[in-house]
């Protein structure tokens, strides 16, 4: 009884305690913000990293950190105003939920960041969305593809295509490709980027679909592919997350399932890569880049991953190169573009300077349009040589 | 007649120490930078002291161990968020639908979002309006399952959130639920900033109005357990047969804690959507239900001041103050061992089995605040 | 016709790994009065435990290693989490449960980095077989035997053995058997190792199927397999395995039509209507409430 009490007051002191260290901590010491400065006199600008680490897009977030990181590696500073600022990473984990995103972001706004970049996933970019328009923070979106991240947010911008593109940009690949007349559409229940790709997609298909949702946590998903056989479609198109993708190319590798396995930019992963591997399965992925676009940056990355074993083993325990870390590089770079340009590191000034950014990076030419978006047309689809376990390109698609 | 007026006396405190927490939620707000994670600690904090009440008071209170609540908070953010979501913007929100079977706006309907009055009224009444679905629905649920006993009902419950959750996310409904995209655009706590002709900030109320909401609904819930209904309820709970005994009907008291408690989690369901700014039912799983049972537990099964601060705790160790173990740290070249994505969570688990093992009965056990500050009395009274 | 078949084998399979985590569940219901909820997650635990072992050892030695090691896991669990509150309020430790079952995952996360981890192939089960037309591993066609034959030892070693009749003394009266002489404890930590035993060997036949682990890998079998158990009548061995046959099927069947969206759904409102009709589920003993 008495213990209890004793805890209780101690717990409230704590509790107080922690309201006052705020006070203290968010009067007096404000790193970042304006010209904050370290203790060896170097000035300092923060960048936020709004990724996934934990969760079902655990993986995806970390390849897309991967490039975010590679690029600070390389270029650590940026003149900024006339005056050299180190760069400093400040990473979030969203956990790939939507009701850990709003206070992953107001993280990221309590730490001060410039602009924050990210993140994999629309549905949790959509879900932290609100917390960056309210503090005027901008964000750039590296490959969250669903038109909700940036619609109605004015601070929201993003560096990739969107998803009515890339679902017409698949259905006409599966047209033009293999002839489809029928074609399963399979997504995770309630997931706002799957549910979205797929409507995306049907809407530009001529033929018939059958739609299917599994519940979050699927792991069997041998009834959807013998549903899918039975029913004779004649493509299957799952823009799930990596943790599914691997199980749903897994098991229609060990069944030795005949019908081609399209993918969006999701499965663009090594995991999903390595889990075809040696088998028959035609696996086929639009991404935003395919090694070998620029030689140079791919040697780069190589031999950086080759140096950092947990560099490697997030980017999935090999040195393929994801096009999600070409993106998160650019991604990067056109952050450090908005500072120059911005001359400040304020939010408010880096917001404004942003629209205005124009870049050309691996992946392509980079500028935005006045929703946000970044102005693209063109997609790479991707293959999976199971022998070689590497991805080929396919072909380029654009879609007038 | 002494032992009344000391509760009176009590009662007094109690409000004024409400009343000064208001305040100083309000100065603290218009003083620190809004940018501080402070305010949205508070904010989710608040929100989650609103559901762990309305979780008590059946758990701790009456007895019944359910775990249906994110199934509720889920119906009340769902009503609150369709109702208020300005007719304007529902076109964009419903984008995969072209537009919803809902024309209308609670706030609009009272002269619109911008007005204070329509906000107000609006956000108010569609508030009230979640709680109320989510209580009609318990209502329902609860004339087969209140028949189960303990661990039972807590299954069923679970299964009757996973299926609530399953249905919103139907596609077909998707004019009305939005299917699996995430409903927004509505009044957040942030709407209530008082803003002048530039757009400025004047006044910031948006962590103050969480307080208010919650303070509003877990002193209607204290009333209840002051009544006599309340004191029925912990009758039901210490002893089912023997409250049966004294005249209690059983059947109807358990059911009007179940939809009074769920009607609780509903509005804290609303003032979740606008503390995340949405409302999308993959966030409402059964997980979420875990965590406010946790809070429960830790803060005290049967004592409210006691699920509220640790509302606060949970929500502040989880998200905030234990956020520096998922980054690895070097002082000078030594690097700290174990630090990395996810240990946060990992220390975190590990300081709520040490509470569950070793803390039984929580912070709070069974009493509350107020009783911190008139007890000793009792035991000299008991010596006399 | 082809799809029928494929269906039900798959509904087969799924079944009988739903059984092994169920026997589990019901066993430790039967005894404590307790959901063990950190069940699933001790299944998924073993799973990752033989992807860590295989990394270093071959697949026959890492095998039993795993088992060895999860029923350990079990044992201390029980120990450490359960045991301490024997006297408290069974609420108390249900929650203490869910606790564990949250640790277990956060570790999972921590540990694995958040990153998928690949279940390795195991000589003979992995292979593919072809029946009716239908692909599919060997694994799935044994999963069903192995389990009749691991039900039939276990319903041996409760009514033939010493032990087994102390485990029954237990679940009838738990006060009672103490004041006959049973070492209360023994018996619940041997209910909790043959548990978490099964629940070793339900993983090697699951992940084999489905070799992508995640922390979350265990939360959904492990739902269902408690839905299983609590629809054959919690507390009964052989009911638990009709009723994960049955959940297993029907999961099967639903996916299979236009309803798959609620395949979860189902599950639940399948027992939400059995708790309400025949709470003791199907084979379940009727209990009365003593005054």
């Amino acid at each position: 009884m008495k213990w209890n009490k004793v805890l209780a007051l101690a717990m409230t002191g704590a509790l107080s305690l922690g309201l006052l260290s705020a006070c203290s901590g968010g009067t007096t010491s404000a790193p970042g913000e304006g010209d904050g400065d370290s203790s060896s006199g170097e000035k300092v600008v923060r960048i936020g990293v709004f990724e996934p680490s934990t969760g079902d897009s655990g993986p995806g977030g970390k390849q897309e950190a991967l490039g975010i990181q590679y690029a600070n590696y390389e270029t650590p500073t940026v003149d900024i105003g006339g005056e050299t600022y180190q760069v400093e990473l400040v990473m979030a984990d969203n956990g790939s939920t939507t009701d850990k995103a709003p206070t992953a972001a107001a993280e990221l706004v309590n730490q001060n960041v410039s602009l924050v970049l990210g993140s994999y996933g629309s549905s949790v970019s959509i879900a932290g969305g609100p917390v960056f328009d309210e503090a005027g923070l901008a964000a750039i979106g590296v490959t969250c593809t669903n038109p909700g991240v940036t619609a109605g947010n004015d601070y929201y911008f993003r560096i990739c295509f969107l998803d009515p593109f890339q679902g017409t940009v698949l259905a006409n690949f599966a047209e033009d490709k293999f002839s489809a007349k029928k074609a399963y559409l399979l997504g995770e229940l309630g997931n706002e980027y799957d549910q979205g790709l797929i409507s995306y997609f049907e809407q530009a298909f001529s033929g018939e679909v059958v739609k299917d949702s599994f519940p979050t946590n699927t792991s069997d998903f041998s009834t959807y592919l013998n549903k899918a056989v039975s029913e004779g479609c004649d493509v299957i198109f799952c823009p799930v997350s990596v943790a599914y993708s691997t199980q749903i190319v897994k098991l229609a590798a060990d069944t030795n399932l005949e019908i081609p396995i399209l993918g969006s930019d999701t499965l663009d992963n090594n995991m999903v890569l390595e889990s075809a591997a040696g088998s028959n399965v035609q696996l086929y992925v639009s991404t935003f880049y395919q090694e070998g676009g620029s030689p140079e940056f791919d040697e780069g990355i190589k031999a950086w991953l080759n140096e950092d074993a947990t560099a490697m083993t997030n980017n999935g325990g090999n040195d393929t190169i994801s096009g999600l870390t070409a993106m998160g590089y650019d991604a990067y770079y056109v952050a450090l573009e908005a500072l120059k340009a911005a001359g400040s590191t304020d939010p408010g000034d880096v917001k404004a300077a942003l629209p205005g950014v124009t870049y050309t990076g691996v992946s392509g030419d980079i500028a935005f349009d006045e929703q946000g978006d970044a102005i693209r047309d063109t997609a790479y689809i991707k293959t999976a040589d199971n022998q070689n376990v590497a991805w080929t390109l396919e072909t380029v698609q654009t879609v007038e | 007649m002494l032992q009344e007026r000391k509760s009176k006396r009590s009662r007094w405190f109690a409000l004024l120490g409400v009343a000064a927490l208001l305040i100083l939620v309000l100065v603290l707000e218009n003083t620190i930078r809004p940018t501080s994670m402070l305010f949205t600690v508070l904010k989710k904090g608040a929100v989650y002291a609103v559901v762990a009440t309305s979780m008590n008071l059946l758990n701790g209170f009456t007895g019944l161990f359910s775990l249906g609540q994110a199934g509720f908070m889920l119906l009340g953010a769902y009503t609150y968020a369709i109702l208020t979501i300005p007719v304007a913007d529902r076109e964009s929100v419903y984008y995969l639908y072209q537009g919803t079977v809902v024309n209308f706006s609670l706030p609009d309907l009272f002269g619109g979002a911008d007005n204070p009055v329509g906000l107000i009224l609006g956000v108010l009444l569609a508030l009230i309006l979640g709680g109320c679905v989510a209580a009609a629905v318990a209502w329902l649920i609860g004339l087969p399952v209140l028949r189960l006993k303990s661990d039972y009902l807590a299954i069923a419950t679970l299964g009757f959130g996973e299926i609530i959750r399953a249905i919103f996310q139907w596609d077909k409904l998707g004019p009305v639920t939005n299917g699996a995209n995430a409903l927004k655009n509505f009044p957040s706590f942030s709407s209530f900033n008082i803003e002048n002709a530039d757009g400025d900030v004047v006044l910031r109320l948006s962590t103050f109005v969480a307080f208010l909401l919650a303070v509003l609904c877990i002193g209607g819930v204290v009333l209840l357990i002051n009544s006599s209904y309340g004191r029925a309820f912990k009758a039901i709970r210490e002893d089912e047969v023997a409250a049966e005994a004294m005249g209690i009907n059983l059947a109807k008291h358990k059911r009007l804690s179940f939809c009074i408690s769920s009607f609780f989690a509903g509005v804290g369901g609303g003032m979740f959507a606008m503390f995340a700014n949405q409302a999308q039912a993959k966030t409402f799983t059964t997980a979420m239900t875990y965590e406010i049972l946790l809070i429960v537990v830790i803060g005290g099964l049967g004592s409210i001041s006691g699920s509220s601060i640790a509302a606060f705790l949970y929500v502040a160790a989880s998200e905030w103050w234990l956020r520096f173990l998922d980054t690895e740290t070097y002082i000078g070249d030594f690097k700290v061992p174990f630090l990395r994505t996810g240990f946060r969570m990992v220390v975190f688990s590990v300081i709520i089995m040490i509470v569950v093992l070793f803390f039984r009965r929580g912070l709070m056990g069974d009493k509350e605040l107020t009783d911190l500050f008139r007890p000793r009395r009792k035991h000299k009274e008991a010596a006399k | 016709m082809q799809y029928g078949i494929s269906i039900l084998l798959s509904g087969i399979s799924l079944g009988g790994q739903y059984a092994l985590i169920a026997i589990g569940y019901t066993m430790v219901y039967g005894i404590l009065r307790l959901i063990n909820f950190a069940h699933g997650d001790v299944f998924m635990v073993a799973g990752l435990m033989t992807v860590y072992l295989s990394a270093s050892l071959p697949i026959w030695v890492s095998l039993p290693l795993t088992a060895v090691l999860t029923v350990l896991l079990g044992f201390v669990i029980e120990r450490v989490a359960y045991k301490p509150l024997r006297s408290a309020p069974r609420m108390s430790v249900m929650i203490s449960a869910i606790g564990v079952s949250y640790l277990l995952q956060n570790l999972a996360t921590y540990i694995t980095g958040g990153l998928p981890q690949m279940y390795p192939e195991i000589p003979g089960l992995s292979a593919t077989v072809t029946i009716a037309g239908t692909s599919t591993k060997w694994v799935t066609i044994i999963t069903p035997f192995l389990v009749v034959a691991l039900v039939i030892a276990l319903t041996q070693l409760i009514n033939r053995t010493k032990m087994g009749m102390a485990m029954r003394a237990v679940a009838k009266d738990f006060e009672t058997s103490q004041l006959m002489g049973i070492k209360i404890n023994n018996v619940i930590s041997i209910t909790f190792i043959i548990g978490s035993f099964l629940a070793a060997v339900g993983s090697m036949l699951y992940f084999t199927n489905y070799q992508s682990i995640v922390p979350l890998s265990g939360s959904l079998p492990g739902l269902r397999a408690f839905v299983a158990a609590v629809f054959g009548g919690i507390g009964s061995i052989p009911g638990a395995v009709i009723g994960a046959f049955l959940i297993g099927i029907c999961e099967s069947i639903i996916k299979g039509s236009d309803w798959s969206v609620f395949s979860d759904a189902f599950t639940f409102a399948l027992l939400i209507v059995v708790l309400v009709v025949k709470p003791t589920g199907l084979f379940g003993e009727k209990a009365t409430d003593k005054v």
